[in-house]
Parts: structure tokens; sequence; C-alpha cells
């Protein structure tokens, strides 16, 4: 992180908002009998940038559990995740975080 | 003989189809191409010319083809009016992807028992080209997770079998490829 030296003149920043970022909305990927299981965590960890292991583990919550959300953040970011897991073929919607 | 796909040079794979697999796989990936291109003019015949051009579809509900309805699904969970919004301004960017990718890999077969050397770009076409193609047939064929069971109730010659052979060396295909592609990131 960048540190800048000049005191930046700033009213009463709302730093709460700037450090929990409102993420209301989820990604679900739901289960399938077609797709792969390996096919599966290839995507999260391509789209998301997710390591190893926690796409494998997200791959095995959607296999076992029959969903699994994958991502969280506002709306058009989730409709950009849910958009890109539909062009892989992925089953996903998204929705209110509950 | 079976292909799969193997690691080449540059982040790229190989693979050697045989005489029957690449026949196989021209006439799925073809017939792939007709589905998709087929239905984006018998479902929306009043397509706005401009809002083609940017992108946006008119159509607001789910392809009636239970195919189609798999591979462009609701993108909400509970929400009719917000999937059909997402479906206009999603569904023909995603469906001009799609065959895309299906034409990259149709036209990137090769020749039989020749070695085809595939780019990592087209590597990943030939992976989302093969999962559509995938999840049609499964589709078609109703699979389910007792896909031993269904091919093991099906009669020798159910002309199904054609096809359930079909799906499987695609799946096979597709498996080799992903792990072709993760072992080599």
């Amino acid at each position: 992180m960048a540190v800048s030296v000049a005191p930046v003149e700033i009213e009463e920043a709302d730093t709460e908002s700037l450090v929990v970022p409102d993420k209301p909305w989820v990604t679900i990927v739901w289960n399938d009998p077609v797709n792969l299981m390996s096919y599966v965590a290839f995507v999260f960890q391509k789209h998301f940038g997710y390591s190893k292991e926690k796409s494998t583990e997200l791959m095995m919550d959607v296999h076992k559990k029959g969903r699994a959300a994958v991502s969280n953040g506002t709306r058009e970011e989730m409709e950009r995740d849910v958009e890109s897991m539909h062009g892989y073929g992925l089953w996903a919607t998204m929705q209110h975080d509950e | 003989m079976v292909a799969s796909f193997r690691r080449a040079r540059k982040g790229g794979v190989s693979v050697t189809f045989g005489v029957d697999e690449s026949r196989v796989l021209r006439h799925v990936f073809g017939e792939m191409i007709e589905l998709l291109g087929q239905s984006a003019g018998s479902e929306a015949p009043d397509e706005d010319p401009l809002a083609v051009a940017v992108g946006i579809g008119t159509s607001t509900t789910v392809p009636t083809d239970p195919a189609l309805a798999r591979l462009f699904p609701d993108g909400y969970t509970d929400d009719a009016d917000a999937s059909a919004d997402f479906r206009r301004y999603t569904e023909t960017g995603l469906r001009s992807t799609k065959l895309a990718a299906l034409q990259t890999a149709l036209s990137t077969i090769g020749e039989p028992r020749q070695r085809v050397t595939l780019t990592p770009e087209q590597a990943e076409a030939w992976l989302r080209a093969l999962n559509d193609t995938r999840l049609v047939l499964g589709e078609r064929l109703g699979i389910t997770d007792e896909i031993a069971e269904v091919i093991a109730s099906l009669g020798e010659d159910d002309p199904r079998l054609a096809l359930f052979w079909v799906y499987d060396r695609l799946t096979y295909l597709q498996e080799t490829l992903v792990q072709t592609l993760s072992s080599g990131s």
C-alpha cells in the first residue's frame, strides 16, 4: 500500500464502509450431474483466482451440499460473475446474501 | 485407440484424433453450432439490429428447449423480473462466445491420425466447447448421477447407446484436457 507524505485534507471519512465494503449479493453455484468435479474446481481457480485448496473445497461443497456461495460483492459484480459462470457452463444464480 | 490431450510447449496442448473420433467431433460440434445459431433466429424474430450490434437481445424468457435452457439458465435465484433483464443483457453475448468456442474447436480438430497443437486460447475454447456439448447431450439423454445404472438398463439395440458412447468419449477428453491445463499452470 502506498503511503502519502503530505497530509491530505479529508472530511470525516466514512472509513467503516471502506474497511468493510457492503457486499449484499452472492453468487451461488448449483450441483448438476454433467459438470466434471475437476472442471468446476478449475473454473473457480481460473475465474476467481482462488487457490487450488479453496477451489477444491468449494467444488466439494457444490457436489455434496448441492450448492455453494462462491463469491460476494455488489449486484453488478455478481452479475459479471454469474455471466462468466454461465459462459463456462456452470449452473449459477445470484441472490441477496441472507 | 483413444485420444487424450497432452502438454505441449509454451502452455499449449496437443492431441491426435483417430478417424472415428474426428468424425464424431466434427458431427457434434457442427450440430451444436446449428443449435445455437438456429435458436437465435427462431426465438427472437423481431431482433432490433441496433440492439444486436451492442449485444443486447430481446429474449427475456427461458428457452423452451431444455438443452438451451441449461446453457442459458436464469441469472437470479428467486427473481423472474431481474432474470429477464439479466437475460436481455447477457444471452446474446454468451451465445456468441459459446459459438466462437465451438467454431474454434471445430476448425482445430485436424486431420485424423495427425497431431494437432493448440495454443492456450484454443485449448480453453476446446474446454468450453466440450463442456457445452456434454451439457446438451446430458440434457437430451437425461443424464443423472446414476449414469452407469441408466446405461445398464438400456437394451443392446437401444439407439441411445451410441449417444451415451459419444457422451462418454467427450467426458474422457474433457477430463484429460482439464488435467493437462491444471498441471500446466
